[in-house]
């Protein structure tokens, strides 16, 4: 998921360096001074939930959350991640600055093509349909977390030809967790304080 | 975190740069020669921080999780030709051989440089690169709280805890864990809603003032040109050949 320093070519860092710069920048300009804290807030509830192993099989997973980020922030999701995994990598070394911007997109891209696809339905006054929206956030992002990391190593040479397939097989299970934890989440989310569920735009 | 070395005295703005400068150099280089000096390099640099070797050895492994992942799977490519055959592939194990360098390369000089300064220092050392005020205070508010909902977290895995909660394949599990979440979300936003009245109160307009301020040495001068030499020389020897020799 997290892609070390030093692995992706050029052309892919540049390609996600320019995505995540855009859209943070659309971000930031959506964030007024109200929704700073919150943003910040959220974004650091959401590095701790990272730390959250959920059983699955004989191993473990940790949770990723990043459809439930972009249902909460909107598009505000891209300058959150940022500043999470810049963080992540000043405070514990793991991946650099230059790789950044690859990580962001590959997270925040399908965050917040969950806020817009899924939040309608995450709004709608039956409780089925917001868990059946929850779980296709989950789901929907993680996988396409997978792709777009398998396809960033991929575009950088296609001797990762074999690591790019095994990461996406990786995602499969992970898919299905995350899908099902973001649906109770949310309907969670929906009794305790349904005005969340409302986004920031 | 601050040790007494020269390298904790040396103005943030300067091992930003640097920083930033050896990773975009380190990242794109595509030879082994220039992968090891600089691997070289880094690990003197890590010494003279002196920051110890448990630090190193620990965060060396989990950096290094990734890279066993591509050796495991860089040297073996499934052909389909006649059934599918996992085909041994040299040029994957030279290329796992330079990433290998170069991941550790680019967390021990992250290791030495950045982290003898206070994470506050470096956002504060990123706004005089000209970033987004919003982007800075974002950084600074996230690492203001992210200590405190890490206890919030462990406070709430306590609770559990008391209650013999014990995680395993069931559906109580996830569900369980996904309340612990949900609370942690609502409590934070609730924090930040109370934080944000705290800064309307002391006059926040969507401005983050830093108030401590950097003073330039020599010795900042010094550094600066003396890597940037150094990253000159690795960036003619590691680009000149765009092969993987």
């Amino acid at each position: 998921m997290h892609i070390s320093e030093g692995v992706l070519s050029g052309p892919v860092l540049a390609a996600g360096g320019v995505i995540a710069l855009a859209g943070a920048a659309w971000g930031l300009r959506k964030l007024d001074a109200r929704n700073l804290p919150r943003a910040a807030l959220l974004s650091s509830a959401f590095f701790v939930a990272n730390l959250v192993h959920v059983p699955l099989g004989p191993s473990n997973v940790h949770l990723i959350l990043n459809g439930l980020l972009g249902i909460l922030l909107g598009w505000a999701a891209f300058p959150a991640l940022l500043v999470a995994l810049a963080l992540h990598a000043l405070l514990f070394q793991f991946g650099g600055f230059i790789v950044l911007g690859a990580n962001t997109t590959n997270l925040a891209l399908p965050a917040v093509l969950c806020y817009l696809l899924l939040s309608p339905l995450v709004r709608s006054a039956n409780r089925v349909t917001v868990l059946v929206a929850g779980f296709a956030a989950g789901a929907f992002s993680v996988s396409l977390a997978g792709i777009m990391a398998a396809l960033s190593l991929y575009l950088s040479g296609s001797a990762f030809l074999t690591s790019a397939q095994a990461l996406l097989l990786a995602h499969l299970p992970v898919a299905v967790v995350e899908g099902l934890i973001t649906a109770l989440v949310l309907g969670f989310l929906r009794q305790v304080k349904p005005e969340m569920l409302r986004g920031m735009g | 975190m601050m040790g007494g070395t020269w390298l904790s005295n040396l103005d943030p703005r300067a091992k930003l740069a640097v920083a930033l400068a050896y990773t975009l150099v380190v990242a794109l280089g595509q030879r082994p020669g220039p992968g090891i000096m600089a691997l070289a390099a880094s690990f003197a640099l890590y010494i003279l921080s002196r920051q110890g070797m448990g630090l190193l050895l620990r965060r060396a492994f989990s950096v290094n999780l990734f890279v066993a992942f591509l050796w495991l799977f860089l040297p073996w490519r499934l052909d389909w030709g006649g059934g599918p055959v996992w085909r041994y592939h040299p040029e994957g194990l030279a290329l796992a051989e330079l990433i290998t360098y170069k991941v550790n390369a680019i967390f021990l000089m992250t290791l030495a440089l950045l982290r003898t300064s206070r994470p506050t220092e470096l956002i504060h050392g990123l706004a005089h690169f000209h970033l987004p005020a919003k982007l800075l205070a974002l950084a600074m508010l996230f690492y203001r709280y992210v200590h405190v909902i890490m206890r919030e977290y462990w406070r709430l895995r306590m609770a559990l805890k008391v209650r013999c909660f014990k995680p395993g394949n069931n559906l109580h599990t996830y569900r369980t864990f996904a309340y612990l979440v949900g609370m942690l979300l609502v409590r934070s936003l609730d924090r930040a809603e109370r934080i944000h009245q705290a800064m309307l109160c002391r006059g926040f307009t969507g401005t983050y003032w830093l108030l401590d301020h950097f003073r330039w040495h020599r010795r900042d001068t010094l550094f600066v040109l003396v890597s940037g030499a150094g990253l000159a020389a690795l960036a003619v020897l590691g680009w000149r050949s765009a092969s993987w020799s």
